[in-house]
């Protein structure tokens, strides 16, 4: 059998190709998936035993800023901080291809060069809807809700997916630029201030007041602040700029993620190269 | 096709990293439905004239045409028409053999179906049907190297490039691999290869570039590549241990190089220039001086040798490699 296929010079047919090799690349990300469940019942723990740790071992001895209960505090950091922890997933994904050589045989055929990032970013943006849909099933069953309106709660949940979205491309960057497995794990490290210096589980106003500034100005926060204010749940709170404004905070932080590390990714890719 | 008739074209590739020159000028040209190797010792350049030749690599000055187009212009044409098989087996380890073929099939932009068939045509051809449901995680590394190989043919690509297909393999996945080259060459497939193993180059190739420091310096059949090496090799092993070193200097009195000695197996190893001559030569000065000899023999020397003897250097390609 000889199949010649011949390579588009018009741009609507090689968009096409775009579109459907990215299809392509989302299937086999959820292929992966399907073939290993645990992994993503891994995926799913991780945030849930969270929600339950600091609900029921460390929730008595939280004071929610401006006061309220502390699972309508905690829910939406949750949900936020797993959005954000996601980069770990990505970043895994993209250097295992990397370091495998499967990247290098993508590279070698004929498709389209931004499918396997498009790809990747559509498949891993996919996983996040489905796990903040159980998320908020758990967040319901524990007795959080939003009491601002459907309309604003989905408002908070796409901001959710937005911030999701930005640090897809922060983890396809890391991912393409750390060459080892030890890099990896130095990140996975790094993630957890990053976490941490946030009002997820805290509020700024109770840090120290540097600490305080930096939590607050910590693209994570502005996306909680957001949706805290969205869902009608307590903590959003604070006089400062930053939170005042937090919903546009909410967009230009991602907007500005996506505007710094797409372009690195594509140059990563390119460099490969080299 | 193509109007020079090369399958592949290569003019003064260059290519600098840093410090370091990787390609210093590489000039390759290889006939339609030849089977080209490329022998040299790691870091002669080898996988980075593959690398550049498939498009995954810019190179700084040189032109190269792969199957009739322009690597650096039309690079999309290029990937159209070859099938690369790399260093390190490039499939997906948590998909089944079918399911790969299939993604790669669908990446080639074959509908569904026909990716679905022709998965189930390549598994079949490369005998990997009974495992094409499970992992490929779980495969030996010959089946991965034979599922990479099957990849890289879903279009039934023209021109065939292998790096080192058999590094890392045992004996019977390495025959495994060279039969399927052997097949592919048969039905007309123009195959270039890396390799650092001399008899796989010996076994596979119509042609040999010998490749050091990112330069070919000879290239020719494997005949050809021998017979530059205007002499044959004459190998002694005498029956007693003492007897070496007598022997050696007799050896060497009528060789044209320095004699190799290998004292635990008794055996002197020299190049002759008059070879039946040199033979008889030998035989009677090892007689007059008293000296048993277990075996004499005349050889065609090695491909390592031959390598050995144009770069002048004293390591082995092999050597290197290791």
């Amino acid at each position: 059998m000889t199949t010649r296929i011949e390579v588009p010079n018009r741009p609507s047919p090689r968009l096409r190709w775009a579109l459907t090799d990215s299809w392509t690349m989302t299937e086999r990300a959820l292929a992966h998936w399907a073939r290993q469940p645990w992994l993503v019942v891994t995926g799913l723990a991780f945030p849930l035993l969270i929600l339950a740790m600091f609900l029921y071992l460390f929730g008595g001895g939280m004071t929610v800023p401006g006061g309220g209960d502390y699972r309508d505090f905690l829910v939406p950091g949750v949900f936020a901080v797993t959005m954000f922890f996601g980069v770990e997933a990505t970043m895994t994904a993209v250097n295992a291809d990397a370091a495998r050589g499967v990247t290098e045989r993508f590279r070698s055929m004929p498709m389209s060069p931004s499918a396997t990032v498009a790809g990747r970013a559509l498949a891993d943006l996919l996983f996040s809807l489905l796990v903040l849909a159980i998320l908020i099933g758990a967040g319901l069953l524990v007795g959080w809700d939003w009491h601002a309106g459907l309309g604003n709660a989905l408002q908070a949940f796409a901001l959710l997916l937005l911030l999701r979205f930005a640090f897809i491309w922060v983890g396809i960057y890391l991912g393409l630029l750390v060459g080892s497995q030890e890099g990896i794990a130095t990140v996975q490290i790094l993630v957890w201030p990053f976490a941490a210096l946030s009002s997820v589980f805290t509020s700024p106003e109770d840090m120290p007041g540097w600490l305080g500034a930096i939590a607050e100005w910590n693209p994570l926060s502005a996306t909680l602040h957001a949706t805290r204010e969205l869902f009608g749940n307590p903590g959003a709170t604070g006089g400062s700029w930053v939170t005042e404004h937090a919903e546009l905070m909410a967009l230009l932080w991602p907007l500005a993620i996506i505007a710094v590390f797409f372009p690195l990714s594509v140059r990563a890719y390119r460099a490969l190269g080299n | 096709m193509n109007s020079t008739g090369l399958a592949v074209e290569a003019l003064g590739l260059r290519k600098r990293y840093g410090e370091k020159e990787a390609l210093a000028g590489i000039d390759l040209r290889v006939p339609w439905g030849s089977v080209r190797g490329l022998l040299g010792p790691n870091g002669a350049g080898k996988t980075t004239t593959v690398q550049a030749l498939t498009t995954l690599r810019r190179f700084d000055a040189g032109s190269a045409t792969v199957a009739g187009f322009d690597v650096r212009r039309e690079p999309a044409r290029v990937r159209a028409r070859i099938g690369l098989v790399g260093q390190s087996a490039a499939v997906d380890e948590v998909l089944g053999g079918a399911q790969n073929l299939a993604l790669f099939g669908r990446l080639y932009h074959l509908d569904r179906a026909t990716a679905r068939r022709r998965a189930d045509e390549l598994l079949e051809q490369f005998g990997l049907a009974d495992a094409g449901r499970k992992p490929v995680g779980t495969y030996s590394g010959g089946m991965r190297r034979r599922l990479d190989l099957a990849a890289s043919l879903i279009l039934a690509p023209p021109v065939l490039f292998l790096d080192e297909p058999t590094t890392g393999l045992d004996p019977r996945g390495r025959n495994e691999v060279w039969q399927s080259i052997r097949e592919l060459a048969a039905a007309g497939t123009t195959v270039l290869l890396t390799t650092q193993y001399l008899e796989e180059a010996d076994q596979l190739c119509d042609q040999i570039s010998l490749i050091d420091e990112g330069r070919v310096i000879a290239e020719g059949s494997p005949g050809e590549l021998k017979a530059r090496l205007d002499r044959d090799y004459i190998a002694v092993v005498v029956r007693d241990a003492d007897s070496v070193s007598a022997a050696a200097e007799i050896v060497g009195r009528l060789a044209v190089a320095i004699p190799e000695i290998d004292a635990e197996r008794r055996v002197i190893t020299a190049p002759v220039r008059n070879s039946v001559g040199g033979l008889t030569d030998v035989v009677r000065a090892l007689g007059d001086a008293r000296i048993e000899a277990e075996d004499i023999a005349l050889r065609r020397p090695t491909l390592d040798e031959v390598f050995l003897h144009l770069t002048g250097n004293e390591r082995s390609i092999e050597e290197v490699a290791a």
